[in-house]
C-alpha cells in the first residue's frame, strides 16, 4: 500500500495514501474537534459533509484554513492543529453557531449530553458578540409518535440526513431551503408522522444536539406508578442491560441486569418481567412457522412462502409496509416480542393475578424509539386499551432512576419475578444483530431433526458485517441464512427477494446498525462503535452464562402453552400473537 | 413553502412519466427534468415531485429540497405573464427597486404572489445579463430596457 509521511503538531506520522487530516491526527492521539463529523468505523458509516468548520487546521504553504475533515494527507505536509490562527477561526465559527442556537441549556432534553455544549466549554466561549441584535431563525416544533423535531437547536450538521438517506436509505430527511431558513425536514416541510419516517431514531441517535430527541413518557409512567388502583408492571428488553450502566459512569458492555431489576422494584413497579420471556414466545411461534412453511416447500407447496423474514423490529416492519407493501405476505406474522408480551400479560398473566386489563398497565423499557409508535398501533389495542400501555427508551429510564434519587452502582442484583421473567440464552441475544435468527436455529434444529443441538452457539451467524450469509446443515438440508442490519441492507436483500434471485431460507432484519444494541434509545455513542462492540460482547456473555439456552425448554414457556395457549401456531397463539401488515405506501391520486 | 393541493390528471402523469423517460429515469438528472416539469405546468406542485419521486426512485424529501434550494423553482403556480424585475447590482442602482415599487403597486401584489385572475405574477431575479440595459424587466420572454417607473403602465396595458 502507497503511504505518506506528514508532521501534525511537530509528530510525524505515515498513513495510507488518500487518510485524511483528522484520521492521521488520531493516529497520533490528536482529537482535532469536531460537530458535523462522525464515523462509526466497524459499521462503515462515516459523515463528512466539511460543513461545521470547527475541525479547520493550518497547513503550511496554505493561504487557508483546511477542515481536517476531508483534507487528504500529502507527503512532507506539515500539520499544525492548534495556532492562535485556528483557535481563533474556531472561536468565531462557533460564535456564529450559537448565535442562532437557543440558549436554554439549563431545561434542554439533550443537557449534559451535548456535542454543541461540549464544544462551547472545551473552547472556553464566555460570550457571544451581537447577540443582542441577531434575531434567531424559530421553526415549528414537530411532536410524532416516537420522535421530537426541534430545528431551533439544529445546527445543520446533516448527521441525520446522512442516516436517514445513505444508512438507512428512509429518505424522510433532506436539506431544505437556504439562508437562516435552512433545515433538515422531511418533504414540504411535513410533520414526520406523514412522511416516510420509520422511527427507527437514527437520527436521534447521531444529533449532536436537542433538536432530536425522543417522546419523554416518564412522566405518564410516574403518573400510573401513583395511582393505587392500577397494578403496574414492566418488561426490559435484552439491549438495555447491556447499556444502562454507561449513563452510570460504567464502562460500556458492563452488564446491569440485577441492578436494573432492583433499581425497577425500587421504582415501584409491582412486578419486573422480562421482554426475554416473550422473545422466547417469539421463537416459539416464529420458529414453528419458519418449520411449516419449509417443511411445505419441500413437498413442493408453492403456496409456501420462503424467504420467511423476521418481524420483531417495528423499525423494520415500518420500512417492509412503506417500501415493500408487495411482499407483506412475506415476513413472519409473528408479533414482535415487545407486543406479545403485552398480550399475554393483559390476558394471561391478568387472568392469574385477578386483575382487570384496564387496571393492569404494562411498561416497556426498549433501546428503541420505533416501539413508542408499535404500542401505539390501533392492532395492538383491545376496547382502547393498549396491551403495551408505554415503552420508554433506555435513556428515559436512566433519567427516571437518577430522578428517584437512586444510585445503580450501589444496588445488589436483584431478580426477575416469575412467571413471565424467566428466560434462556436465546431471549437475551434478541438484542444483537444476527441473534433472533440464531436464537431461532437452535429451536428449529431441534424441533426439526429431533437431535439435540451438541453446541448452541452459531459464531457463523454472528458479526457486524451489514449483510451476512450462513448455510445450517438440518439434517442433510442446508438452512440458507440471510441477515442485515441497517435499512439499507435489508434493503439489498429485499430487492433480491422481490426480483425472484433471492436464494435464502429465512432473512433476520434489524433496522439499527449492531442490531437493539446499536438502537435508537440507546446511550448515545457520540461516533464510537467500540461502545456498541462492547454491548455485542456482554450479550452474548449473558447468553453464555444462562443454564438454559434454547427457547423449547423455558420451562414458564411449555407451562404457558399447557395452561392457556396449547401449541405453537395454535388458533388462540394467533388471534393473540400474531398479527398482519398493512400497505402504507403513499398513493399518486388522479383526477378521474 | 405553502403548497397548493391539486389533482393531477392522467394525461399530467403521462407527461412528467415521458420527461423523465427522456432522462432515462436518471436519478442524476433530477434537475433537467424538475426544469422540463416547471416549463410544462409553470410551477412544481408536490403532487408532480411525488411522481417525479416514483419515476427517478428519489425521496421526495430531496426533490423538495432541491426546489427550496434553487430559486428558479417555484412551487406556487406563475401567472400567464410572470413579470420579473431584475434585481442585479447594474439594475439596482439605476433605480430597479423603484420601478418594482411601481409594479407592486399597479398589481397590488408582493414579490412571489400571482393576481387571483391568474393573468400576472411577481418575482425578482438576480441578473440576466443585459446590465447595459438596466434597469431591466422582463414579461414572459419579452426583455425590457432602461425602464422608468413611469413605464410600468404601458407595459402592462400591452397584456390587458
Amino acid at each position: 500500500m502507497e503511504t505518506v509521511k506528514l508532521t501534525i503538531d511537530n509528530k510525524v506520522v505515515e498513513v495510507p495514501k488518500g487518510t485524511t487530516v483528522n484520521k492521521a491526527a488520531r493516529q497520533l492521539g490528536i482529537e482535532i474537534p469536531t460537530l458535523c463529523y462522525m464515523e462509526l468505523h466497524d459499521l462503515n458509516i462515516e459523515n463528512k459533509p466539511a460543513g461545521c468548520r470547527i475541525c479547520v487546521v493550518e497547513v503550511q504553504g496554505r493561504r487557508n484554513l483546511a477542515p481536517s475533515c476531508v483534507t487528504k494527507c500529502e507527503e512532507n505536509m506539515v500539520v499544525k492543529t492548534h495556532t492562535t490562527r485556528v483557535l481563533n477561526a474556531r472561536r468565531m465559527v462557533m460564535e456564529f453557531i450559537l448565535s442562532d442556537h437557543p440558549k436554554d441549556c439549563l431545561i434542554c432534553a439533550k443537557s449534559g449530553n451535548c456535542e454543541l455544549q461540549s464544544m462551547a466549554h472545551q473552547l472556553g466561549i464566555r460570550e457571544i458578540p451581537g447577540q443582542e441584535i441577531a434575531s434567531i431563525s424559530t421553526y415549528r416544533k414537530d411532536t410524532s409518535p416516537s420522535i421530537i423535531r426541534d430545528l431551533d437547536k439544529c445546527i445543520m450538521c446533516r448527521r441525520c440526513e446522512m442516516m436517514c438517506n445513505t444508512v438507512q436509505t428512509v429518505g424522510a430527511l433532506s436539506a431544505v431551503n437556504r439562508g437562516f431558513m435552512a433545515a433538515v425536514a422531511p418533504a414540504f416541510e411535513q410533520n414526520l408522522e406523514y412522511s416516510t419516517c420509520t422511527y427507527c431514531g437514527q437520527c436521534v441517535a447521531v444529533c449532536p444536539t436537542g433538536a432530536l430527541t425522543e417522546v419523554d413518557h416518564t412522566p405518564d409512567v410516574l403518573r400510573t406508578l401513583a395511582d393505587p388502583t392500577k397494578t403496574v408492571i414492566v418488561q426490559t428488553a435484552p439491549a438495555v442491560r447491556a447499556a444502562l450502566g454507561e449513563l452510570f459512569g460504567m464502562e460500556p458492555g458492563t452488564l446491569v441486569t440485577g441492578k436494573m431489576v432492583t433499581a425497577l422494584r425500587a421504582l415501584g413497579f409491582d412486578y419486573v418481567f422480562d421482554t426475554d420471556f416473550a422473545a422466547d414466545l417469539t421463537i416459539m411461534e416464529e420458529g414453528t412457522e419458519l418449520l411449516d412453511r419449509l417443511n411445505r416447500h419441500l413437498k413442493g407447496d408453492k403456496t409456501a412462502r420462503l424467504p420467511i423474514l423476521t418481524s420483531c423490529c417495528p423499525g423494520w416492519v415500518n420500512f417492509f409496509e412503506e417500501y415493500f407493501p408487495d411482499l407483506k405476505d412475506v415476513p413472519s406474522t409473528a408479533k414482535s416480542p415487545q407486543q406479545m408480551f403485552g398480550a399475554i400479560a393483559k390476558t394471561y398473566f391478568a387472568e392469574k393475578i385477578k386483575v382487570d386489563r384496564k387496571d393492569l398497565v404494562v411498561v416497556s423499557i426498549m433501546p428503541c424509539l420505533a416501539k413508542k409508535y408499535e404500542c401505539q398501533r390501533e392492532e395492538f389495542s383491545t376496547d382502547n386499551n393498549r396491551d403495551v400501555d408505554f415503552s420508554i427508551s433506555t435513556r428515559e429510564l436512566a433519567s427516571f432512576i437518577k430522578q428517584a434519587n437512586i444510585d445503580l452502582n450501589n444496588l445488589d442484583d436483584g431478580e426477575f419475578d416469575d412467571p413471565l421473567g424467566e428466560s434462556t440464552g436465546a431471549g437475551v441475544i434478541f438484542g444483537n444483530t444476527g441473534g433472533v435468527i440464531e436464537a431461532a436455529v437452535r429451536t428449529a434444529y431441534e424441533l426439526h431433526t429431533g437431535k439435540k443441538l451438541e453446541r448452541p452457539d452459531f459464531t457463523e451467524l454472528r458479526g457486524l458485517e451489514g449483510v451476512r450469509e450462513a448455510t445450517i446443515d438440518f439434517n442433510g438440508i442446508p438452512l440458507k441464512i440471510g441477515i442485515a442490519h441497517g435499512l439499507g441492507n435489508a434493503r439489498k436483500l429485499l430487492d433480491d427477494v422481490r426480483s425472484g434471485k433471492s436464494q435464502y431460507h429465512a432473512i433476520e432484519v434489524m433496522a439499527c446498525p449492531g442490531g437493539c444494541i446499536g438502537g435508537g434509545g440507546q446511550p448515545l455513542h457520540h461516533g464510537n462503535s467500540d461502545i456498541i462492540k462492547a454491548r455485542a460482547a456482554a450479550i452474548y456473555a449473558e447468553d453464555k452464562s444462562k443454564p438454559i439456552r434454547k427457547s423449547h425448554e423455558n420451562p414458564f414457556i411449555i407451562k404457558l402453552y399447557e395452561e392457556f395457549l396449547g401449541k405453537p401456531n395454535s388458533e388462540k397463539a394467533h388471534h393473540l400473537l400474531h398479527t398482519h401488515y398493512f400497505d402504507k405506501k403513499k398513493k399518486i391520486v388522479v383526477k378521474q | 413553502m405553502s403548497s397548493i393541493k391539486i389533482e393531477l390528471r392522467q394525461e399530467d402523469v403521462t407527461k412528467i412519466k415521458e420527461i423523465c423517460a427522456s432522462f432515462n429515469n436518471d436519478p442524476q438528472e433530477l434537475i433537467n427534468v424538475l426544469h422540463k416539469c416547471q416549463e410544462h405546468f409553470g410551477y412544481l406542485p408536490a403532487e408532480v415531485q411525488e411522481v417525479v419521486s416514483n419515476e427517478l426512485v428519489v425521496p421526495v424529501a430531496k426533490i423538495y429540497g432541491v426546489i427550496t434550494f434553487y430559486s428558479f423553482f417555484t412551487m406556487t403556480p406563475k401567472g400567464k405573464h410572470p413579470v420579473s424585475i431584475c434585481m442585479g447590482t447594474a439594475c439596482y442602482v439605476r433605480g430597479a427597486e423603484k420601478v418594482l415599487d411601481e409594479f407592486r403597486k399597479e398589481l397590488g401584489l408582493q414579490v412571489g404572489q400571482t393576481t387571483s385572475d391568474g393573468k400576472f405574477s411577481l418575482s425578482s431575479l438576480r441578473c440576466v445579463g443585459a446590465c447595459g440595459l438596466a434597469p431591466v424587466v422582463m414579461v414572459g420572454d419579452k426583455t425590457y430596457g432602461r425602464v422608468a417607473p413611469d413605464d410600468v403602465r404601458n407595459i402592462l396595458k400591452e397584456y390587458e
